[in-house]
């Protein structure tokens, strides 16, 4: 076993079906007890990325190491140290909750006073009260996803993925995992792999976000960071006509960083937005289009993809 | 807010040991039969259907051609009736196309304790719906040769065939993780069983049909079961028949093996 600080790290990480290459070529340095977020579209190899580390898939090339072990090499001394909640709650209908527990903690050997204890310590955690003796089958969504949790934390992992968690919950449900997930971090000190495709999701509970698109690791970092990589400030124009030396006229102007056009609409990123919002509200007047709207925000992590990727994440919120 | 016990130990996973592991599979697939009874009915009536009716369409026609007693010498097809095709490879589809069995792949269960686990709960099955039909014999007034000992080791082949059969829907499910070929599996059992001498004696039969019966494993289990009611200990036929299941056993075993090394490579 390595002992290092690293909870998870890959090298070089590749995995293809066919053709197809999902995961291209991914480094990642993932420390013990940080939450990372994992983000992109559908279809970028988030989910690909996750069933490697947790040793469903076998990388094609590369390396990857899970809790100080190599996926590979040691499936077993992984798949003990981590809990995992995939993306489709997978979970047994037949079963009810509290059985699917059980079962889930005998396979992690444990014995029958050590499940006893877990159980109620991780459905107080995860709050599914009665209806954990009721079928499976008979749960909402959201009471799916709380067992899935439950069920990936009752062997108290060191690492735990959670691929896309709050995906088809409602606005009280989401809120509900991400308390859990703050919960787990900071009073355990649980590792969190986490993959989403919501930005809100990864702005407000990853350490470090990690932006993959088309299988490759295009940015890294803080959310903080990478926002303000984008620029301090955007100033967003809604504008109607066209006028070629729009472009260049907002260039010019001091403190703008970048400028991006889209489909009637205008992105500037500056510096200094309270002091460059005029000056640029001029300049688009001077080639007579038809400004509708113009906002000032600060950066989102939609706008560090567009940047990197030049498209944005479609899903914007659960 | 559940409060911990300081001074406590931290419960963490581990791996729990092959024979728990087979347990605890095995315990999951057992409790779900009280929940599906459609999954077992039909094996409590298709033998009692089969076996009343050619009890009443021949019975009569086999004493006076060979003074044979027929309930006795029908039992062995009412249990194969009975238990051949009793698997829970259904379960095993319904969990591949869940993600549950994804799921139970990221434990540090021993992978093939998934499929021994399910298989062992057959067992259990098999042997308990070996008891009905024996009652249904016994009512009629079907008695052993080979007395109560005799008819463990009747219940015990019974559930060697039921296993060995089973291997085939196993490997079904894990090959292609479709119902509809797990269903199909049972396609398999009607030559397998009717080109043997299950429900004529083997003298009676003639011709090709009686070519393919001699060497059809399931004439030897038909009659290593026949001869623990009316002939007593037979070592010769009860070896047969163990020959026999080792070799339909290894067969089916090896595809189901092979299969479930197929499914949990397919992803690695």
């Amino acid at each position: 076993m390595t002992e290092s600080a690293s909870a998870i790290t890959t090298q070089g990480l590749i995995r293809r079906f066919g053709t197809t290459t999902a995961v291209d070529g991914v480094d990642l340095d993932i420390g013990r007890g940080e939450i990372y977020g994992f983000l992109g579209p559908n279809g970028a190899g988030k989910s690909t990325l996750v069933r490697v580390l947790c040793t469903l898939l076998r990388p094609s090339a590369g390396t990857a190491t899970v809790a100080g072990y190599d996926v590979v090499e040691h499936p077993e001394k992984v798949r003990v140290r981590i809990g995992v909640a995939l993306q489709d709650a997978a979970l047994d209908d037949r079963q009810t909750g509290r059985e699917l527990l059980v079962l889930q903690g005998r396979l992690y050997g444990l014995r029958s006073a050590e499940i006893k204890r877990r159980l109620v310590e991780v459905l107080d955690l995860v709050d599914i009260g009665q209806a954990i003796d009721r079928r499976i089958g008979t749960y909402s969504g959201g009471m799916k996803r709380r067992l899935d949790l439950a069920a990936a934390l009752i062997h108290n992992p060191q690492v735990l993925f959670l691929d896309e968690p709050t995906t088809g919950l409602d606005p009280a449900s989401r809120a509900s995992v991400w308390a859990e997930v703050r919960r787990l971090n900071t009073e355990l000190g649980m590792t969190i792999f986490l993959t989403t495709q919501y930005l809100e999701e990864a702005d407000a509970l990853a350490d470090r976000v990690g932006v993959i698109a088309e299988g490759h690791l295009v940015a890294e970092g803080s959310p903080e960071a990478l926002k303000h990589s984008v620029g301090q400030d955007l100033i967003v124009a809604e504008v109607a006509g066209d006028d070629p030396g729009t472009l260049a006229r907002l260039l010019a102007l001091p403190g703008v960083d970048d400028v991006s056009v889209e489909e009637g609409r205008i992105t500037i990123s500056t510096s200094n937005g309270p002091a460059t919002l005029s000056p640029i509200a001029l300049a688009l007047g001077e080639g007579g289009l038809e400004v509708k709207s113009l906002t000032m925000r600060t950066p989102t992590l939609d706008d560090v993809f567009a940047e990197l990727t030049g498209s944005h994440i479609e899903a914007v919120g659960p | 807010m559940t409060t911990i016990t300081v001074g406590e130990p931290a419960v963490v996973g581990r791996e729990a040991g092959f024979l728990r592991d087979v347990i605890a599979v095995a315990g999951r697939a057992l409790r779900q039969i009280p929940r599906e009874p459609a999954a077992v009915l039909p094996a409590l009536f298709v033998p009692a259907f089969f076996y009343s009716v050619n009890l009443g369409a021949l019975e009569n026609l086999a004493r006076q051609a060979s003074g044979l007693n027929y309930k006795a010498f029908l039992l062995p097809m009412a249990i194969a009736f009975a238990v051949t095709g009793m698997s829970r490879a259904p379960t095993l589809v319904t969990d591949i196309q869940g993600g549950y069995f994804d799921r139970l792949c990221m434990t540090p269960v021993r992978r093939v304790a998934l499929l021994l686990g399910l298989m062992a709960a057959d067992v259990v099955v098999i042997m308990g719906l070996c008891l009905p039909v024996l009652a249904i014999g016994y009512l009629v007034g079907v008695r052993f040769a080979t007395g109560l000992g005799g008819v463990l080791v009747f219940i015990g082949f019974s559930a060697l065939w039921g296993l060995a059969f089973t291997g085939f829907p196993y490997a079904v499910a894990l090959k292609t993780g479709s119902p509809a070929a797990v269903n199909a599996c049972f396609v398999l059992f009607f030559p397998l069983f009717f080109l043997t001498d299950a429900v004529v004696p083997k003298q009676e039969l003639t011709g090709w049909f009686s070519a393919i019966a001699t060497y059809n494993p399931i004439t030897y289990l038909l009659g290593a079961l026949r001869s623990l009611i009316t002939a007593g200990w037979q070592a010769g036929s009860l070896l047969e028949g163990l020959a026999a299941l080792a070799g339909i056993g290894l067969v089916s075993m090896t595809l189901a093996l092979a299969a479930f090394r197929g499914r949990v490579r397919r992803g690695e």
